[in-house]
């Protein structure tokens, strides 16, 4: 009989309220963004990390190993909506730092500082589990920048996890442009998803009701002594160049004609 | 200002709704689970119905989902000693809820409405302690289907007067004799509450009395699936009742022996209220295609919604929708709001001081009274939006309009609604 763990696994998983993925997004008349009165949703790749850390405690909790998991949003009161989502798909409490409504969104360095600050107000924090990227900016920075604050090992681009809890160590498969690459990680360790490591569940209704009565805690940006000041200024934002109709050639000759008008020269 | 639109597809308009926000979360949840559930499996829901010895295999899978989403129990309390299932929601709720499930597929809806409320709802409302512990569970997580008879071949709009079932009582419980008729979920149902007149002594008082009778008992049988205009998927067919022995314990509640014309009564409100769901899904649906496919088609150089006689139809169809959904929304909200006070006051459903459903009843078959009128009227309308291809099955205009058009006599027929809103004003004058 395997021996079991001495102390329980704490799993942090930061979500994000972005965009739906589903809305047809326009560009603001300012030109500053997208026109934000649409539908918003948790960031797909933050619900495959909320899947995952579920996942992950059913698959322990046959060796009777208890597992906490912690959601955590960084955004105006909207977004406890996205945290309730979390809390309905299997996470047990609830961190909200709320910013105020007017402000730009969190870039990544302050998010990634914002975490750092609440994992060193919680009780050791053994996995973060988030997302790759969020689908509002796809910067794909939060969780590599957060390693690099902590001094943690990372495996991004997840697409299997298999930990060991007794070497206290993961083994985590890769997504990289080659191919897949496999990666031994030691606790404590951030993961960030990829689109293969999972389906995430939907929320029933009985656990949508449930959820309502799990614990959210809620702090301020000064309660971190974080300053979520953006470091960017965004200066304009397009929507990308119509598309131009082509045009129908007769012969190869005529398309090295028309490729050499266009500026293009062999390679 | 961009329509929020809740699950992508749906021009529904929730600015309108008035709901809290918990009823708003619940309502997104709902409309979520039809698309993403619901609506992929609504052709093959279709393609299966209808066929004798068909095995309803995707309606039956979708039942097991539903189950799992947790939408068989809404209003069924929590604290139910027989169930976690139960949500302990309100009316609203399940009007919610068969509105998102009729947007996807109206056939659907129309089994679910039978199975959840039809079914589900009375037996918690009515049943006894052995009765719920016995069929709630596997009513409410797939396991079972429930359906519920009243109707006969001649006994419709005056389902007691000219009903023929007959339950007499012997020493160890009754004899039940009879045809039902038009009785969703019939086919596959396992578990039927069953309305039948009591063999009385010439001269007495007629009454009824309720019956929960499983499919396997003997002397019941069910008659091939009957071939429908419309709700296609939606198993139906005539239940047969050849001296059907039933023990007393089956009696619906044990105390109503002989009152099963209060259970029915009281049901049909509440059957009627929920059941507006039903046209309120198909014609946002019906409103849903109309308006894309109008800005798609183009004619004489312009997208044809932007003709004035189309633009005029479309305001025709939005008014509709959004009237019919804000009053049967009301009404649910009164509904709900009075059975909370007759709560608060110790009164139980039956009781005579109950004031609801007696001061709602009008409402409730407003409701749907109107719902029905407007949902034939836009899916009539979304036909037309779509030209020559309103007319093509591949579209789905021809399937809204024959599903809408069987809550004109389902749950009731609009002459019957009409009579009842009219008497009920009456009686102020009595």
């Amino acid at each position: 009989m395997r021996p079991s763990p001495a102390r329980l696994l704490n799993i942090l998983v930061p979500v994000k309220r972005a965009v739906d993925y589903a809305v047809k997004i326009r560009v603001n008349p300012q030109q500053t963004g997208v026109d934000l009165n649409v539908k918003h949703s948790m960031n797909p790749f933050d619900e495959i990390a909320v899947e995952e850390a579920v996942r992950i405690r059913e698959r322990l909790s046959k060796d009777s190993e208890p597992v906490t998991i912690t959601a955590l949003t960084i955004g105006p009161t909207k977004s406890v909506e996205t945290l309730r989502t979390a809390l309905a798909m299997g996470a047990d409490s609830a961190i909200h730092v709320e910013t105020q409504e007017s402000a730009s969104s969190p870039e990544p360095l302050g998010v990634a500082k914002a975490i750092r600050a609440i994992i060193q107000k919680q009780e050791s924090v053994d996995i973060v589990i988030m997302g790759k990227q969020a689908i509002d900016d796809d910067f794909g920075q939060t969780g590599q920048m957060l390693a690099g604050l902590l001094g943690w090992g990372q495996a991004t681009y997840a697409s299997k996890v298999d930990l060991d809890l007794v070497q206290k160590n993961a083994v985590v498969l890769r997504e990289i442009d080659g191919g897949l690459e496999q990666v031994r990680v030691k606790f404590p360790m951030i993961i960030t998803t990829d689109l293969r490591l999972n389906e995430p569940r939907y929320a029933s209704l009985p656990n949508i009701m449930k959820a309502k009565k799990k614990p959210v805690t809620r702090l301020t940006p000064t309660d971190l002594g974080i300053s979520f000041e953006p470091q960017m200024e965004i200066i304009r934002v397009t929507e990308p160049p119509k598309r131009i109709g082509g045009a129908k050639v007769e012969s190869v000759d005529e398309l090295v004609e028309k490729l050499r008008a266009a500026g293009f020269t062999a390679v | 200002m961009t329509q929020i639109k809740p699950n992508g597809d749906t021009y529904y308009n929730s600015t309108l709704t008035g709901l809290s926000p918990a009823e708003n979360e619940f309502r997104e949840a709902v409309w979520d689970f039809s698309a993403r559930v619901v609506k992929p499996r609504a052709e093959a829901i279709e393609k299966e119905g209808g066929k004798e010895g068909g095995e309803y295999k995707t309606l039956l899978e979708v039942h097991k989902k539903m189950a799992e989403m947790g939408l068989h129990g809404v209003t069924v309390p929590t604290e139910d000693i027989t169930s976690s299932l139960g949500l302990g929601l309100s009316y609203t709720h399940h009007l919610l809820a068969m509105e998102a499930v009729s947007y996807s597929s109206a056939s659907l809806a129309l089994s679910y409405g039978a199975h959840s409320n039809l079914c589900v709802n009375q037996l918690s409302r009515w049943g006894s302690n052995e009765q719920k512990a016995k069929w709630i569970p596997g009513l409410l997580d797939g396991s079972y289907i429930g359906a519920l008879a009243m109707s006969e071949v001649g006994a419709g709009s005056d389902v007691l007067g000219s009903m023929r079932s007959s339950a007499r009582k012997t020493d160890e419980g009754f004899v039940l004799n009879g045809n039902k008729f038009w009785i969703t979920n019939g086919p596959k149902a396992d578990v039927f509450i069953v309305y039948a007149k009591d063999v009385v002594e010439p001269g007495a008082k007629q009454t009824y009395t309720t019956f929960l009778v499983p499919r396997e008992t003997p002397g019941f049988s069910t008659g091939k699936p009957l071939d429908k205009f419309g709700m296609r998927g939606s198993p139906t067919c005539e239940l047969i009742f050849e001296d059907v022995f039933l023990p007393s314990s089956a009696v619906l509640g044990s105390s109503l022996l002989g009152k099963g014309a209060k259970v029915l009564m009281s049901g049909l409100d509440l059957e009627r209220l929920v059941l507006t769901g039903g046209p309120l899904g198909i014609m946002q649906a019906a409103y849903d295609t109309a308006v894309e496919y109008v800005h798609q088609r183009e004619q004489f150089g312009v997208r044809v919604g932007t003709i004035g006689s189309m633009q005029a139809k479309l305001a025709g169809m939005y008014t509709a929708v959004n009237t019919a959904r804000t009053f049967a929304y009301s009404v649910a909200r009164a509904v709900d709001w009075h059975n909370e006070e007759a709560k608060k006051n110790g009164i139980e459903p039956g009781d005579k001081r109950y004031v609801y459903p007696v001061n709602q009843r009008r409402d409730c078959a407003a409701a749907i009274l109107y719902a029905t009128d407007k949902a034939i009227e836009v899916a009539l309308e979304c036909m037309q939006c779509l030209g020559g291809n309103g007319y093509i099955n591949d579209y789905p205009a021809a399937r809204y309009l024959a599903d809408a058009r069987l809550y004109a006599v389902g749950a009731g027929t609009q002459e019957v609604r009409r009579w009842l809103i009219g008497r009920e004003v009456n009686s102020d004058f009595e």
